[in-house]
């Protein structure tokens, strides 16, 4: 299988690898796993809430290497972004960035998802309403959740 | 000094033997006779050049030369004597045994027969890779004409009780055949000790060229009888009409006298690298070792390191080092290995799965780059491992709390 540069970069040198205290207000957490391929992600955000901008992320991922690369990337996305431009990453930018293969594409699915996951658990925690997804953009099979 | 990359998929394929070639390159250009061209000189040196190797595939399985049916290979062989057996004996019944992890060319063949009309039965195995001789017993019936099983598996390399397998086929008049292209070679195979009446296995497993490969068809107590699959001159005692791999035939014979030459001191070898192979990951925590351990072939191992993706594991190495794993991270073949999860192992050890394959050309040296290169990867990926992270805090692993996306 040929790997693109990219995938194998991330891999060598993942981004923003590691853990931020869950148990912390302005951190949100999205763990998420597909069965089917024995794959978790898990990304984290840190907010300032007085900003409203993401100032840290985190991730790890149990995977494949193309499901690491996926994460890490978005990692580096993250920071810097409004809760709400984060919610509107799309799977499919993962894909174009790494020049993923059709394959792979359930992994970036994944790392989605996770992100979405962390913005509303941050939100669930601090009394706000999740944000939803828009008809538009939920154009993507979710693949065993 | 170490050449890389280090090959550690010998259950895949093996390199030709620099003898093994020697030997076949005068059958291309000067002795590339015919061998069924009965009346010049070219047909009649490589007739003999094929019986000579006819004599060498024998011996290794304590055959008689007769006994050989050339074929392409492997897989050409267990469909030969599957569908053989199948419509040579369908008076006598219908009924095959076999088990849950054999190759695909004996489980897809089967898959073929039943759509015939056979009835296939596939055996369990046990969480060391074994089946129930018990199971394999009352399986059988009136109708059973065949049990097929493996000597030893190509995934984990667990040798099964051939002899005994082959005892109870043969109390119960069914015919006894097994895959034995792992096995053969690479530790002692008897047809006769073993009590096996139909055999099949490759060259390119024992050091010998792709494209040819054997079926051994019992001649005595009993007579056994394939119906051929491919149609045209008769060759091979009619079993297998196509002009003689020559070449191919003459490199075989040459594989396998090498292999049942050397075949003790180097499974000596063998198993000393493997065990320092698979002792050192052993140190790894939450690794362990697929299969019975205690009855396998010297020079496979096959690891799972839990909490890690075996197709990321690889690729902290396959630049460097080839090796196999039980993972497709694919949506195409999503399945991991089916051998592995017959085991027993959920999805996720199948899916952390490394075979490793050592072979004739395998050094200490090699095997020391491979411990470094598995270690400091595996380490690295758990660093980044969600489960690694989780299990290390002590979390209860079978009640995660996912997010909703």
């Amino acid at each position: 299988m040929d790997y693109a540069a990219k995938v194998m970069d991330h891999y060598n040198n993942p981004r923003n690898a590691g853990k931020l205290d869950i148990a912390s207000l302005n951190v949100g957490t999205g763990l998420i796993h597909v069965s089917e391929y024995i794959e978790v992600v898990r990304i984290q955000i840190e907010i300032n809430p007085a900003k409203n901008i993401i100032t840290d992320a985190r991730f790890k991922t149990f995977g494949c290497g193309s499901a690491i690369a996926a994460a890490s990337l978005t990692t580096e996305w993250l920071k810097g972004k409004t809760p709400e431009d984060a919610f509107k990453i799309n799977n499919m930018d993962i894909v174009e960035a790494l020049s993923l293969p059709p394959s792979k594409i359930h992994c970036t699915i994944l790392v989605e998802d996770a992100v979405k996951a962390a913005i509303n658990d941050y939100r669930h925690k601090n009394g706000l309403e999740a944000l939803q997804e828009e008809a538009l953009e939920s154009n993507y099979e979710l693949e065993g959740m | 000094m170490l050449k890389l990359p280090v090959y550690l998929d010998n259950n895949a394929t093996t390199p030709c033997d620099p003898r093994v070639v020697e030997t076949m390159l005068p059958f291309f250009t000067e002795t590339f006779g015919n061998a069924s061209s009965r009346n010049h000189a070219f047909g009649w040196a490589a007739e003999a050049a094929v019986d000579l190797a006819r004599e060498q595939v024998a011996a290794l399985i304590g055959a008689d030369p007769k006994e050989i049916i050339f074929t392409s290979g492997a897989t050409e062989a267990d469909n030969l004597a599957l569908k053989g057996v199948f419509e040579m004996y369908i008076d006598k019944g219908n009924h095959i045994i076999t088990t849950e992890i054999e190759h695909k060319a004996i489980l897809d063949t089967c898959k073929h027969l039943e759509k015939q009309g056979a009835e296939i039965t596939y055996l369990k195995v046990n969480s060391e890779g074994l089946p129930d001789l018990k199971e394999l017993e009352a399986a059988i019936t009136p109708k059973t004409i065949m049990v097929a099983i493996m000597y030893a598996n190509n995934e984990i390399g667990v040798i099964n009780p051939i002899k005994e397998i082959s005892a109870i086929a043969k109390r119960h008049g069914v015919l006894m055949m097994s895959d034995i292209t792992q096995a053969a070679g690479k530790i002692p195979v008897d047809v006769d000790r073993d009590g096996i009446d139909l055999a099949a296995f490759s060259a390119h497993k024992l050091y010998g060229p792709k494209g040819i490969g054997a079926l051994y068809v019992r001649r005595k107590s009993p007579r056994v009888k394939v119906t051929a699959q491919l149609d045209g001159g008769g060759h091979e005692r009619g079993m297998r009409s196509g002009t003689l791999n020559v070449p191919g035939i003459v490199g075989f014979g040459k594989a396998c006298e090498i292999s049942l030459g050397e075949m003790e001191e180097e499974g000596k070898r063998l198993a000393v690298l493997r065990d320092k192979l698979e002792n050192a990951l052993l140190q790894l925590e939450e690794s362990a070792v697929n299969g019975f351990r205690a009855q396998r072939l010297p020079h496979v191992s096959n690891i799972s390191f839990r909490y890690i993706e075996g197709e990321a594991l690889l690729m902290g190495f396959n630049k460097n080092i080839a090796v196999s794993s039980g993972s497709a991270c694919t949506s195409a073949s999503p399945e991991p290995s089916y051998v592995l999860t017959s085991l027993g192992l959920g999805d996720d050890l199948a899916h952390s799965s490394i075979r490793f394959g050592l072979g004739r050309f395998t050094t200490e040296e090699e095997i020391d780059y491979a411990i470094k290169a598995v270690t400091e990867t595996v380490n690295k990926l758990r660093e980044i491992s969600p489960l690694w992270e989780m299990f290390k805090e002590g979390a209860d692993m079978s009640s995660i709390e996912w997010s909703r996306p």
